[in-house]
């Protein structure tokens, strides 16, 4: 098949776009940790991404067919991932997410969002749908995804394991749902939602309080809101440039090149950067929704549509969270923070949609 | 091949080992829209809230961020002393420190301890921390005690109360037992009331301003500009750098026309009394002394006052708070007589020969009314009748004249208008006549009224400041300058009235046979210098009920006297008020000793006290000031 491929048919858009955003990424990682203790920040994110491109060059190359049959393997392999993550794994801030490999630290709670992915592709073109999705297959469907979540929400790391959800939800409404399933499953996450307070730990609880009230305790866990807000507003129209920007530069943003990498961002180029990058994410969105419409098989389309909701909720939750419009999760901004596992897990992702894309003209 | 509704195998699963091919993902088209509607409803929602918190109100997180970085610490400016005439210091600052609380890091939990330490109630502290709004830093205690700075010393690290900040601070320092305490005034914090009126527009929150006296008139000389120190600080508190310190002004000294030790001596004179001494220089009117009693302590107001002290000062029934010297409201009596004798001679109504019988009493308009002396002064003329106050001249005088002509001549000397001294809350005494009283009570004038109001009885009220003026202008020629308290203002000059020399000269003939002639002011002759005077004894009630009254009862007549010295060409003029005190000869030592301090004093050739640095401190016994030995008597 390769034979049909030509670079005039590369994805130009998705292209450009995802090296836009790198590129923007590895800049503010440069600005954002200048004499802090990360100043090497930024050439470790350039390896990343120019990885991540290749990665991506990778995961296109790879006929997605080939990789859905054999999901399996790729799901039992990503459990055993997880539960080595919890035996084996490196402790940092109090949670287990990493684990070692030849000197890098790998976040597997990342890899296990495409081995989802392609799953949900899975399993949804297996079942004759035929306009909606069973009752007995969402529930079996829903078991499969929620194993991983489990397992992640764990370690403990809420955010990452509630990005598995926006896949499954977006390919299951992609394959059709009956309204009833769709009311019954709200009801559901509903009546769950404060019965799974309780079992939240209490450092997760005070994020929610504090998202509430971030005035309560202003200089406790109201404090990062507080501060990721005044750096955003401080930004203004047009941004404070890399020298004035205080809220960045003395340390008042808690973690200015990763999780609040928008934030930092928003301060130096103000208002007007905002809507630059905002409008590169949801160029990059868009782009993956049309290649889901021009994709040739209902696979493509669940991967697609499973890349884009995965995205679109990263980017709502992660910028929602340094306008205090979404509550602290600690999960990164795809592309920009700064983190070798998740620039090449949305590198592998788009790598996948780009395939997809490849392969529309099959036939 | 897609599967028809209507296909009974529909339910059916068919998987297959092979990836169907001929899946359709066009069928979901409709559902990829929505999900592109959703798209960009997510981004609206962000983009909406970066635009408000970073267009619509950027200054809001600017401040916040600027805050953040900032630890500003204020300097604050040192009010500007208030100076005597001779530059020795009324009003000093003692440096001291107080508490401010930094807004943003005030945790609630904390306040209890804080007031508990402080001494303060809680909420008076919670109260003044929601008045202050507006403010970053509220100082909430001056004047901090040495167990209290220890106390914030050993707890205001970050870890336990990081909103505590010890500052320097000033606190105003005055004369103690109330000495000349309505002419300077004390300071206080500002008021809502005055917060929201135009003149304070420049004025914050917790600023201490004057409140009265000369602290109020001359606020804006006297008050310095803060200065504040500034320091960049990281998340930690750490100081980066130093950013530029603005200095503190402090605020320029008020060198008054105050002499001390005519102040003191009025004071001594008074200790005890109610009423006021006003010593005026009528040749510019630069007021030398000024002195109200009973007086208070406005050491008491610089802290923070607490309610009960206030209201105990507001509700003496001695009114300390009352400066009499410029609003007592008071019937002039006998002192109005001058003013009398001036009307009907201008008016050509009486001249020096015209004699009028004093049987000791005389019957106008149905009415008896009584002179002060029962058996009568005989046939007089205008120069006794000032001299030894007869009331039946005067009674016959302002029957002559009518009280419209009596208050266009008492107008032009001053008498029912504000002075326009340099002190706040003047008032304006009234000057009866018709107009006024149709204005006031709808009712005609009656001819009887115009009987007491000729000897000063009746509606007509002055406050010291008033007579002292309106007499010493007389005594200047009919000129009256405005009574200022500044030394550097140029005297400006209210009226000039253009009497008949001769006119004049018989009236300050009168009075100057007040004192030397058999007079009631006898007991204010000094040797070497001419002095002229008026006594007065004015009523407070009705005649029947005062007989009797003791001294210092309060149905007891008031005591005046005015004079002025040296009688050619006066250069001071003094005016004592002795509240219930019976006779008026009660009130002429009390001008007689100041007279006597500032001529012993100009004989000695000015003040022998040079210009001290150290604050003006009245003991209770002002017995180390040099004073003249007849002052202290």
């Amino acid at each position: 098949m390769a034979v049909y491929r030509s670079i005039r048919d590369l994805d130009w858009t998705l292209l450009i776009v995802t090296l836009a955003l790198g590129g923007l990424g590895v800049l503010q990682i440069y600005s954002a940790t200048l004499a802090t203790k990360w100043e090497d920040a930024w050439w470790k994110q350039i390896i990343w991404v120019v990885t991540g491109l290749g990665m991506m060059w990778m995961a296109s190359n790879i006929d997605y067919h080939m990789l859905l049959g054999r999901v399996t393997y790729l799901y039992l392999a990503s459990l055993a991932l997880l539960i080595t993550t919890a035996v084996a794994g490196n402790k940092v801030f109090g949670s287990t997410r990493w684990i070692r490999v030849a000197g890098f630290t790998f976040q597997t709670s990342e890899f296990v969002k495409i081995v989802l992915v392609l799953l949900v592709a899975r399993y949804l073109t297996d079942v004759k749908t035929a306009g909606s999705v069973s009752w007995k297959d969402l529930v079996k469907l829903g078991a499969l995804v929620g194993l991983p979540m489990l397992l992640v929400m764990k370690q403990p790391d809420l955010g990452t394991s509630l990005t598995y959800l926006p896949i499954f939800i977006a390919s299951i409404f992609m394959a059709g749902l009956r309204w009833k399933y769709i009311a019954i499953i709200a009801t559901v996450l509903l009546v769950s939602l404060p019965i799974g307070y309780h079992f939240l730990k209490p450092y997760q609880k005070d994020r929610l309080v504090s998202f509430v009230y971030p005035d309560r305790d202003p200089k406790g866990t109201g404090f990062q809101v507080i501060q990721s807000r005044i750096a955003v507003g401080n930004g203004g129209m047009w941004g404070r440039g890399t020298k004035e920007s205080s809220q960045t530069h003395l340390g008042f943003l808690p973690v200015p090149h990763t999780d609040f990498i928008f934030s930092s961002f928003a301060e130096e180029h103000g208002f007007v950067g905002v809507v630059i990058a905002l409008v590169l994410y949801f160029l990059l969105i868009m782009q993956i929704v049309q290649n889901a419409q021009t994709a040739t098989d209902k696979a493509g389309l669940y991967i697609c549509m499973g890349v884009a909701a995965l995205l679109l909720f990263h980017v709502l939750v992660n910028v929602g969270m340094v306008i205090g419009r979404m509550p602290i999760t600690g999960i990164p901004l795809p592309l920009m923070s700064s983190g070798g596992s998740s620039t090449w897990s949305i590198c592998l992702r788009l790598g996948l949609v780009h395939g997809v894309r490849w392969r529309r003209l099959v036939n | 091949m897609r599967l028809l509704k209507s296909d009974p195998r529909r339910d059916e699963r068919i998987v297959s080992q092979r990836l169907p091919r001929d899946d359709d993902p066009k069928e979901a088209a409709g559902k990829i829209a929505i999900f592109q509607y959703l798209t960009v409803l997510v981004f609206v929602f962000l983009v909406s809230g970066f635009w408000q918190l970073q267009v619509k109100n950027p200054e809001l997180y600017s401040e916040a961020a600027e805050r953040n970085r900032i630890k500003s610490t204020p300097l604050l400016a040192p009010r500007g002393k208030i100076l005597d005439r001779d530059g020795r210091v009324i009003v000093d600052n003692k440096a001291s420190y107080s508490l401010l609380l930094n807004r943003d890091e005030i945790k609630w939990e904390h306040l209890p301890a804080i007031a508990n330490a402080m001494q303060l109630d809680y909420g008076d502290l919670a109260g003044m921390i929601r008045r202050s709004a507006s403010r970053p830093q509220i100082i909430v205690k001056d004047q901090l005690t040495r167990d209290e700075i220890a106390w914030i010393e050993s707890h205001q690290d970050a870890s336990a109360y990081p909103e505590m900040q010890l500052i320097r601070s000033w606190r105003r320092q005055y004369p103690q037992d109330g000495f000349a305490a309505h002419v300077v005034g004390y300071v206080g914090e500002i008021g809502e009331a005055e917060l929201d009126s135009p003149q304070f527009i420049d004025y914050h929150q917790g600023d201490i301003i004057g409140k009265d006296g000369l602290e109020r008139e001359y606020d804006k000389t006297l008050r310095g500009v803060d200065g504040q120190q500034r320091v960049l600080v990281d998340n930690l508190g750490r100081e980066r750098q130093m950013e530029a310190t603005q200095e503190a002004v402090p605020g320029k000294d008020l060198k008054t026309t105050l002499d001390l030790d005519l102040q003191a001596v009025g004071e001594l004179a008074m200790a005890g009394k109610r009423g006021s001494v006003v010593a005026m220089d009528p040749r510019n009117g630069a007021i030398l002394a000024m002195v109200s009693s009973p007086s208070y302590d406005p050491n008491k107001f610089t802290g923070r006052i607490t309610r009960k002290e206030w209201s105990q000062m507001a509700n003496d029934p001695g009114k300390p708070l009352l400066n009499r010297a410029i609003q007592a409201q008071l019937a002039p009596g006998s002192t109005f007589k001058p003013i009398m004798a001036i009307a009907g001679l201008e008016a050509d109504v009486i001249d020096d020969k015209t004699t009028f019988h004093c049987a000791g009493g005389a019957s106008f308009y149905g009415h008896y009314f009584a002179c002060h002396l029962k058996h009568g002064h005989g046939d007089i003329q205008l120069h006794r009748a000032i001299a030894q106050s007869c009331d039946v001249y005067f009674y016959n005088v302002g029957n002559r004249l009518g009280i419209d002509r009596i208050a266009h001549y008492a107008d032009l000397t001053g008498i029912g208008r504000r002075t326009g001294i340099d002190l706040p809350n003047e008032t304006q005494g009234t000057m009866p006549s018709t107009k006024w009283k149709l204005r006031v009570s709808r009712q005609k004038w009656y001819a009887g009224e115009t009987i007491s109001v000729a000897i000063g009885q009746g509606a007509v009220t002055v406050s010291p400041i008033q007579i002292l003026s309106a007499l010493s202008g007389l005594g200047e020629g009919g000129k009256w300058y405005k009574p200022h308290l500044i030394q550097d203002k140029a005297p400006v000059l209210l009226r000039q009235a253009h009497f008949k020399p001769e006119n004049l000269e018989q009236v300050v003939s009168g009075m100057y046979g007040v004192v030397n002639e058999w007079g009631t002011g006898h007991a204010a002759q000094l040797p070497n210098v001419k002095v002229a005077g008026k006594t007065g004894t004015a009523q407070v009630a009705a005649t029947e009920k005062t007989k009797g009254a003791r001294l210092h009862s309060e149905l007891a007549n008031n005591a005046w006297f005015v004079a002025f010295a040296p009688v050619e060409n006066p250069e001071i003029a003094v005016v004592a008020l002795f509240e219930n005190g019976v006779e008026s000869y009660n009130a002429v030592p009390i001008v007689r000793d100041v007279l006597k301090a500032y001529f012993d004093k100009k004989a000695r050739g000015g003040s022998r006290i040079t210009q001290n640095t150290q604050p003006f401190q009245a003991p209770r016994l002002f017995a180390w000031l040099p004073l003249s030995g007849g002052a202290l008597r």
